[in-house]
Formats: C-alpha cells, sequence, structure tokens
C-alpha cells in the first residue's frame, strides 16, 4: 500500500513539473482574414492562428489563445491579463516604449483600396477631399492621421471588417490597411466595388519594422523562446508550408 | 417550405447562415447567449448583496458610511457603464494583483468571465441598493416596532420581518434591474468578452449579412425579455400571498 | 448648508481634496493641452446628440403614450409593440442594426447614392441621432403611458361633461397633468440617455469618449483620459439634475 502511494505521489510530482505553465496567446476579438476569424463553429482559424500554434509547439510552450477586444490588447498584455500578442500587431517606436517585440514574422506593404469609380492614388494630393476610414490603434490609423488628415475627412472604425462593410456601402471613398487583409476583401462579392490604388510611400517610423509578437516589457525569457520558436519554423520549412495554404508568394517581407 | 423560399428570395441564405451546425453561425450565436445568461444572472445576483448591504449601510449606518454609500450610489449613476467598465476591467485586476503582491501574495489570474460579472456587479449594486433601501423604507413601521416589542434582535429582525416584508415592494425595482443587466452584458462586446453582441459582430463581420445576425440577436435578447416579465409576473404573484397591505 | 460642516464631512471633503490633489500630481496629464480642443469639440458633440434625441424621442414618446392610454387597439397595439421591442433589446445592438444593417442594404440600390439625402446617408450622426432618439421614445413611451393612465378619470369626465372637445381636453388638462407627473422620471430617463452616449464612438461618431479613446490610443496611457473623462460625465450629469429640480419646482408646485 504505501509503496502504491509512494508511487502514486512520484508520479503527480513529475507530471506537475512537466506541465509548463499556460501562456495566454492575446488575440484580437474581430475578425481579421485571412489571418484570425472564428468560423462557424467558433474555433479560430487564419494563417497567424496556424502560425501560433507552430511556433508553440516548436518553443514546447502551453498555449492557450485568449481573444481580446484589439483597442484594449496592450493594457491586457501591461495588466497581466494575457502574456502575448500575437494578433498581426506592427513593431513601432511608439509600442516600443511600453512593451517588448520579437523577432519580426511577417511584413507586407500597405495599399488603399478605394472606390473603383474614382480616381485617387495613394498620396495626400491623391486623396484630398476624400473620407478615408482606418482601424483604431492601428499603424494605419496614426500613418492616415499624419499624412492625411489635412486633406482629408478620417473615419476610424473598431474593426477593418466595419471599414470595408463602408466601403462596400459608398460611405467612405477609402481605406488604408495590410494589403493581404484587403486581398481578402476584394475575393469577396463586396469587394467587387473597389480596387486597388497603390502602395503608400514608406515610413518606417509610423509604419513599423513588420508584425512581431509582443511581450510585457522585461519578459525575456518569453521572448526569446518565441524567437526561438519563430526561428526554428523558419529553418524546417513549416512556415512555408503554412504560407503556401493561404498566399502565393511569402510574406516574410525581408 | 419551398414556397416560402421563392416567394421571399434571400430567406434561405438567411436561414443557411442561423442554423445550428456548421456553416450556420446559429451555435456560436446560442453560445454567446449563454455566456450573456450567465453573466447576467452572476451579476444581478452580486449586485443583489451589494445592495443589501449598501441599504444597511445608508439606513443605519454611521454618518461616514452613509456618505460613502451615497458617493459610491452617484459616481455609479451618474458615470456611464461603458466607462466604469473599461476602468473596472483593467484597473480592477491590476489593483487587486499589485495589493495581493505587496502582500506576498502571487498574482491571481482572473477569468474573463468572473471579471465581467465582477464589474457589472458593482455597476448593478449601485441602483440595487436604491431599489432595497426604498424597499425597505416602505415595510410598515408598526411591524418592525411589534418585533422590537418582542424582544427580537436586530438582526433577527432583519431575517424574519423585514426582509420577507421588504421582498414583494423590491421586485418591480429588481425586475427591472434584471433587464438592465441583461441588456448590459452587451456592452461586454466593447471589451472582447464573448458574449452574445460580440458573437453577432463575428458572425456578421465574417459573413457580411449585417441586418440577419443583428436581427436575430435583436429576437434572442427580446425572448430572454419576455421571458423573464413572465418569470417576475409570477414571483410578484407567489410573494404577495400572505402579505398584508395593497397593492399598487 | 450647516450639514457641510458637521466633523466627519470636513474629513471626508479633505479625505477627497488630497486624493485629487495626488491624482494631479503624480499621474500625467501632459496630454491635455494637445488634445483640449477635440475634447471641447467631443463635449459639444455629446450635449447636441443627447439634447436633440431627447427632444426628438420625448415628441415621438407623447404620441406613443397617448395611443396606449387612451387610443384604438389598432394604434395602441404597435405602440405596445414598438416599446415592448426597443426596451427589450440592448441599445448597442440597435444602433449596430441601424448604422450597419442599413449600411449593407445599400449597395442593392444603388440610385441611392444619386440621390439627395447621400450626403446624410454617407455621415454617421444621422443614425446616431435616429437609434438614440428611437431609443428614449421606446422608454418614454411607457413612462408617458403610465403618466396618462395616473392622471385621475374623473378630471377628464368632468372636462367633457362641460362640453370642452376632446383636443380641448388634451390640451388643457390631460397633458399638463401628466407630464407634471411624468417629470421626475424623466430627469433620471435623460440621465440615462447622457449615459447612452458613448455606444455612438462604436459607429465613428466622435463624442467625447471617442476623443478620450483617440488620447489612449495615441498616448498609450491607459487610466487618466478616463478618469477625466468620468469627472466630466458627473459634471453634466450633475447640471442636468439641477436642471430639472428648477423645472420641477417651478411646473409642479402643488402636486404633492
Amino acid at each position: 500500500m504505501k509503496k502504491l502511494l509512494l508511487s502514486a505521489a512520484a508520479l503527480a510530482m513529475m507530471v506537475g513539473t512537466a506541465q509548463a505553465e499556460t501562456v495566454r496567446i492575446g488575440v484580437a476579438a474581430e475578425p481579421y482574414p485571412p489571418f484570425s476569424a472564428p468560423d462557424a463553429a467558433g474555433n479560430w482559424v487564419g494563417w497567424e492562428i496556424e502560425i501560433i500554434d507552430a511556433v508553440c509547439a516548436a518553443a514546447e510552450l502551453d498555449c492557450e489563445l485568449t481573444p481580446t477586444a484589439w483597442d484594449g490588447i496592450i493594457p491586457s498584455l501591461v495588466s497581466g491579463r494575457i502574456d502575448v500578442i500575437m494578433s498581426s500587431m506592427s513593431i513601432t517606436e511608439d509600442r516600443l516604449q511600453t512593451i517588448d517585440f520579437s523577432d519580426p514574422y511577417y511584413n507586407t506593404p500597405t495599399v488603399i483600396v478605394g472606390q473603383r469609380s474614382m480616381e485617387m492614388d495613394a498620396s495626400p494630393e491623391g486623396l484630398a477631399g476624400m473620407v478615408i476610414g482606418v482601424q483604431v490603434s492601428t499603424i494605419h490609423q496614426a500613418y492616415a492621421q499624419t499624412y492625411f488628415a489635412a486633406g482629408s475627412e478620417l473615419r476610424t472604425y473598431q474593426t477593418q471588417d466595419e471599414a470595408n462593410q463602408d466601403l462596400a456601402s459608398g460611405r467612405i471613398d477609402a481605406t488604408q490597411a495590410d494589403s493581404l487583409a484587403l486581398a481578402d476583401f476584394l475575393g469577396t462579392d463586396a469587394g467587387a466595388c473597389c480596387e486597388v490604388k497603390g502602395t503608400v510611400a514608406a515610413d518606417e517610423s509610423i509604419l513599423g519594422l513588420g508584425v512581431g509578437a509582443g511581450v510585457r516589457k522585461g519578459d525575456d525569457e518569453l521572448r526569446e523562446a518565441l524567437n526561438q520558436g519563430i526561428a526554428a519554423i523558419l529553418a524546417d520549412g513549416t512556415y512555408d508550408e503554412i504560407t503556401a495554404r493561404y498566399f502565393e508568394m511569402s510574406i516574410y517581407g525581408n | 417550405m419551398d414556397w416560402v423560399y421563392q416567394w421571399w428570395p434571400g430567406l434561405e441564405a438567411s436561414v443557411t447562415l442561423l442554423s445550428l451546425e456548421p456553416p450556420g453561425w446559429g451555435g456560436n450565436l446560442l453560445r454567446g447567449a449563454v455566456n450573456s445568461v450567465i453573466i447576467a444572472v452572476g451579476a444581478f445576483c452580486l449586485g443583489c448583496v451589494i445592495g443589501i448591504f449598501g441599504a444597511l449601510g445608508k439606513l443605519s449606518g454611521g454618518p461616514v458610511t452613509r456618505d460613502l454609500m451615497a458617493v459610491y450610489t452617484t459616481v455609479v449613476r451618474a458615470v456611464p457603464e461603458l466607462i466604469l467598465i473599461l476602468i473596472l476591467y483593467y484597473a480592477g485586476t491590476d489593483l487587486l494583483n499589485q495589493a495581493l503582491r505587496a502582500f506576498g501574495y502571487r498574482p491571481i489570474e482572473i477569468s474573463g468571465l468572473a471579471a465581467g460579472i465582477g464589474v457589472l456587479g458593482v455597476v448593478q449594486g449601485a441602483y440595487a441598493t436604491e431599489v432595497l433601501r426604498g424597499a425597505i423604507q416602505a415595510v410598515p413601521l408598526g411591524q418592525i416596532e411589534a418585533a422590537r416589542a418582542y424582544g427580537m434582535t436586530r438582526f433577527q429582525t432583519f431575517r424574519r420581518v423585514t426582509f420577507p416584508a421588504m421582498l414583494p415592494l423590491a421586485l418591480p425595482g429588481l425586475s427591472n434591474l434584471w433587464l438592465i443587466a441583461t441588456k448590459d452584458t452587451a456592452l461586454l462586446a466593447i471589451v472582447g468578452f464573448s458574449e452574445l453582441t460580440l458573437e453577432t459582430r463575428q458572425a456578421a463581420g465574417s459573413t457580411r449579412a449585417y441586418f440577419t445576425f443583428f436581427l436575430a440577436a435583436g429576437a434572442l435578447y427580446l425572448i430572454m425579455t419576455l421571458l423573464s416579465g413572465r418569470v417576475f409576473g409570477w414571483i410578484e404573484t407567489r410573494f404577495w400571498r400572505g402579505q398584508a397591505g395593497a397593492r399598487s | 448648508m450647516r450639514d457641510w460642516f458637521k466633523p466627519h464631512r470636513i474629513m471626508l471633503i479633505a479625505v477627497a481634496a488630497g486624493l485629487v490633489l495626488w491624482a494631479a500630481l503624480s499621474m500625467r496629464w501632459d496630454w491635455i493641452p494637445r488634445y483640449w480642443q477635440l475634447g471641447v469639440e467631443g463635449i459639444w458633440r455629446t450635449l447636441w446628440l443627447m439634447a436633440l434625441s431627447v427632444l426628438i424621442g420625448f415628441a415621438m414618446a407623447v404620441p406613443l403614450g397617448l395611443a396606449q392610454a387612451a387610443g384604438p387597439r389598432v394604434l395602441a397595439v404597435p405602440a405596445r409593440w414598438f416599446c415592448t421591442v426597443i426596451r427589450g433589446t440592448p441599445l448597442l445592438l440597435q444602433i449596430w442594426l441601424i448604422y450597419f444593417g442599413l449600411g449593407s442594404l445599400f449597395p442593392q440600390y444603388p440610385w441611392i447614392r444619386t440621390s439627395e439625402l447621400w450626403p446624410y446617408l454617407r455621415q454617421a450622426w444621422p443614425y446616431a441621432l435616429m437609434a438614440l432618439s428611437l431609443s428614449y421614445a421606446g422608454y418614454e413611451g411607457e413612462v408617458m403611458r403610465g403618466a396618462f393612465k395616473s392622471v385621475p378619470h374623473g378630471q377628464l369626465e368632468a372636462a367633457r361633461a362641460y362640453g370642452l372637445s376632446r383636443w380641448t381636453v388634451l390640451r388643457r388638462i390631460w397633458l399638463p397633468q401628466a407630464l407634471a407627473r411624468a417629470l421626475p422620471t424623466l430627469g433620471g430617463e435623460t440621465i440615462l440617455q447622457l449615459k447612452a452616449t458613448p455606444l455612438v464612438a462604436t459607429i465613428t461618431v466622435i463624442e467625447i469618449y471617442a476623443v478620450a479613446g483617440r488620447v489612449r490610443q495615441d498616448t498609450f496611457i491607459i487610466y487618466e483620459p478616463l478618469l477625466l473623462l468620468a469627472v466630466i460625465y458627473m459634471a453634466i450629469a450633475g447640471i442636468i439634475t439641477l436642471g430639472f429640480r428648477w423645472l420641477e419646482r417651478r411646473y409642479t408646485p402643488g402636486l404633492g
């Protein structure tokens, strides 16, 4: 009897120590196809979700997806509600003052998509007098406020989805967002209204150096683990395999 | 049913979108509705508990307690729930964990559900304080005096005389509070908590069928409200049995 | 006034003043000079959205209440349904339904873009105003129904016995007394309307809550803008309460 109890206790302790602490990965609760969106069964699917699973497996972390409102995702990280932000968040100087980032895991250009019937290009002059929609708390809002606010009217939406919807309804003339997210929109029925008008002029200080995983300042252990995971999936081809299922070319953007 | 679909094009597509099994989003909506009800029940109960303490504090507490309760109810009733939810959601867990750390304990994880219930419960508590205070004050004084004359302690008086007499008087206000609780759960969509309104927005965003899903969510909320009205009506009838005094 | 000088009050006021002073000195307020103009615009938008929706909503609520209290069934039943639906669904859902739901219908009717109304249909504030007004009308319709029913029926019968027309009875006896009875509730409901205005920030209307959101996103400061926002709303609510108290003193002296 004693032996049984001792071995049971030893087993329980081993299980206890082998179980890693759960890392809560914050993703935006709002759908952002093709990177992360909920499907009809309530599961989260998308390129970014698969990358999160792959990085966690490679870094041997026990990850739990935690949907959080996008405009409160940094306060949630800082207050400890989540441990990592992996939600297409770009690495910018402003954000680096509050949180740390891992190495970038993708980088895609920013484009303007507008109504087919209207003439415009992706410059302040080309967009003068237009109504532009952007998502709050994004690099696109920061960029539009810096470059386009003087000559155009800006409308901020809680999700990129809603901006796309208003574009399809005709309430706004153009929207600025990530080229892949907008390509997904243009492929839908509603997207037939509009087309890509051009890529915005680069500005690394606002548009950032690519998308990385956000961690709390000083959380170097987790950051290193994530960096190792990202490097591992880049090296062994998992990254390319996942990307091939969603996009035609690599989006690592080096 | 096919003739209905032929006569009203688009209805079949909407019904497919709302069906319970994937690719229909009906299952998601119902899961969100269940979450909404759970939060509303939790917040309502927490609000009632806070309300009883608050009402007693306002009625028989010292002057300092009364002033603090007045500050609490005034602030909560003057500041929009959305802002209170944001402040309490982020500040609440932050302060709690800082306090725990200061005392040497490990910070605890508060699940989204618990945070939502806590936040809405604090908001409900202020309104419940007013409702319960009014109800306690409306209990006929003669009954309380008689209880004291019989030698009951204050606690016994409260438990056996005041509380049962106060319940039917508080019911209209409490049923109103319950309806407010079910509707305030929609505000948790702004902090990303997965209840009915957020699920509706996600479904509408993914399928672009905004009208369909918002109408469906409205119907679900309406069913909750109408059912609650029936239940509270039944409770009121049952509680008025054996109580003196005219029903208003 | 003497109440304010009791010892425990003075101590509480001192503690509160101490808290305010500590907050003013130790928290970050350097963003105020940059954003105060936007803030004033936001407060103005909050105020006129609230005031206009209250006026329009109330104008709709009186007929709704009257229809339920005295109208024929063909009017009373739809009025009852309207009030039930508005009071039974969250305002946030109503706002989103009106803005995004109607918006999703626009692509199917391309002639809308060339119509006269298009400049208004493009912007967000007409939808916000409509949603807030309908919501106020739904809740106040119920309040006015109770108010109309609570005026003693004997007065109305006596007036009719004197030969006054139904319209005159309504105008000189029923409506003024119903309004006087509803006034205390209306004050509370107007404050609830003030508290409902932040929800329109989710459909791109830049009122004071949206301005605070913008400050939070630009500067990454979490609490200070929200605290200032709470103070602003409390101040506006205080003014509304005082206003309604003055109205009550003026218009309901003898009702008790």
